[in-house]
């Protein structure tokens, strides 16, 4: 029981209850809310995971860019508080489901994923210096073609969005 | 352990109220400097019973504002998301307060063995951290526009988010041609690179005894983040989101009392957020001329060595010397200019910023590739 797992239970426990509030809240401004405050609270689990950069990038751009967004246009709507959900049978189904796919998902990585040896981090793991090189040489075609997918998707939506103006 | 816990609270403290003290100063400064700027006297009304015999006007408008300010009617629209109503002046405050953690106001003080580093959180990636939490500002904003039921403010808001979000890719991008040129996103090494001559970093003897400071080696970095530092701190010309001619108040049109106060706070404390910033990436930080560790050393090789707590003090004037003068200049700046058309700031941001923040990108990763 070291301070890093105490840390990790609570900043765990806050982002699983916030992800439940995502799903379950009626208003959905507040699930964008809700999910902006797991972002966060996955970012501190990076940082847990000396991934310091990685955190960061998560902050600034999930939480503070693409999180704005989707709550600008949850705004711009005006979307009311959602109907409760009436058919129990639905309910039931979704849940079953959803829980169904959680226990598989357990199972999957308590069978092919063993934690780590404590101790086993290389030097500089998680620093910008090491994963900028990682980037820019094992994965670097990896990494271009992402940006050149990023960047149809940009070039669609504009080409979307002169359509209608035109 | 128990000293280190108290050592860390101590400066965290110590920079809170720094920050909290220059932000309600700047409060007078501004109402004074505007009166200044168009010839009038300003504040002047508040005095204690009338009966003091000077004129003490920055005690007393400093006391008087927020006296008034926190006896006023807490006033919650009829609709509105009470929860959300309160708290999204704190969301717009507490991410400009923690920001500070990271920016470095002196180098170290060493008091018998113990090395105290003049700054809250040593971070490796300071840099990225500031700019996530500047990113986080934008949501007081943005629920404060939503959750007042109120179509001015949800107006004001809009214009808020998408004008923050606009100006952060700029700001972002020319921070990356800064982290290039020092190499590194430790904000307190990038201040130490800053203490050598320009002469010496550069290897061109012609520039002689100049600092290497950020503003010499990335003026167009610099314009681009002063620009939109302003721009986040959505003051005039930058402050669309607000325009009370058009948008009654804004995304605060619904807020009184106590809440409006924080949202002026928040004002205030950007300002002083950007003038760190800025100081730091850009003006040498706590840098004093001519001023190493052991003392002054002077170019005509003779020096005057100093105790190590009155270096650190001649830091930490230097610092808050600089922050002051920007703060004061971009006080000068919003009482200078009129405030810019939707469509122009727009135009601004992503057709002249971020294209020249790009360009200075390439241009930066050239020399630095050629010059090696």
């Amino acid at each position: 029981m070291t301070a890093a797992f105490f840390l990790f239970l609570l900043f765990g426990g806050i982002a699983v209850v916030s992800a439940l509030t995502v799903v379950l809240h009626p208003h959905p401004v507040y699930c964008a809310l809700a999910l902006v405050v797991t972002l966060f609270q996955v970012a501190i689990l990076f940082l847990l995971l000396e991934a310091h950069l990685l955190a960061f990038l998560q902050v600034v751009i999930y939480a503070g860019a693409i999180m704005v967004l989707f709550l600008f246009v949850i705004m711009l709507l005006n979307l009311p508080r959602e109907a409760e959900v009436t058919r129990p049978a639905w309910r039931a189904t979704v849940l079953g489901v959803g829980g169904l796919l959680g226990v598989e998902l357990v199972m999957l990585f308590a069978r092919s994923h063993p934690a780590p040896a404590a101790g086993a981090l290389v030097g500089g793991f998680g620093s910008v210096n090491a994963l900028s090189r990682e980037l820019f040489s094992r994965y670097a075609f990896s990494f271009e073609v992402t940006s050149v997918l990023l960047l149809v998707a940009v070039i669609g939506a504009v080409v979307l969005a002169k359509r209608r103006i035109d | 352990m128990l000293v280190d816990v108290l050592i860390v609270t101590v400066k965290a403290l110590a920079v809170l109220l720094i920050v909290l003290n220059l932000s309600a100063l700047l409060l007078w400064v501004e109402r004074k400097g505007s009166a200044l700027i168009q010839n009038r006297i300003g504040a002047n009304r508040a005095s204690i019973f009338g009966r003091m015999p000077i004129n003490l006007g920055i005690v007393n408008t400093l006391m008087a504002d927020p006296l008034k300010m926190f006896t006023k009617e807490d006033f919650v629209p009829e609709g509105a998301d009470r929860f959300l109503h309160a708290a999204a002046p704190f969301l717009a405050l507490f991410p400009v307060l923690v920001t500070f953690a990271a920016i470095p106001f002196g180098d170290e003080l060493r008091i018998g063995d113990r090395v105290i580093s003049l700054q809250v959180a040593d971070l490796n990636v300071g840099l990225l951290y500031v700019l996530a939490m500047v990113s986080l500002g934008v949501y007081g904003v943005v629920l404060a526009g939503w959750a007042s039921n109120n179509r001015w403010a949800l107006l004001g808001g809009i214009r808020g988010s998408a004008q923050m979000i606009s100006y952060e890719l700029a700001m972002g991008l020319s921070l990356a041609s800064v982290v290039m040129t020092f190499g590194s996103l430790d904000l307190q090494a990038m201040v130490r690179s800053q203490g050598q001559s320009l002469g010496t970093w550069s290897g061109l003897s012609f520039l002689g005894v100049l600092p290497a400071w950020g503003i010499f080696l990335q003026p167009i970095a610099f314009v681009i983040v002063f620009t939109s530092g302003i721009a986040e701190s959505k003051r005039i010309p930058f402050d669309l989101p607000e325009s009370e001619s058009e948008l009654v108040s804004g995304y605060f049109t619904e807020y009184s009392g106590g809440k409006q106060a924080v949202f002026m706070l928040t004002d205030f404390a950007e300002i002083v957020l950007v003038s760190g910033i800025v100081t730091t990436l850009f003006f040498g930080g706590w840098q004093f001329p001519f001023l190493g560790r052991e003392g002054f050393t002077f170019p005509g090789g003779f020096g005057v060595s100093l105790p190590n707590v009155v270096v650190a003090l001649l830091q930490v004037m230097a610092f808050l010397g600089k922050v002051s003068f920007l703060c004061w200049l971009q006080i000068l700046i919003r009482w200078t200019l009129p405030r810019f058309r939707y469509d122009q700031l727009m135009r601004l941001g992503w057709k002249g910023l971020v294209p020249l923040a790009l360009v200075n990108v390439v241009v930066t990763a050239f020399v630095i590739v050629l010059a090696r």
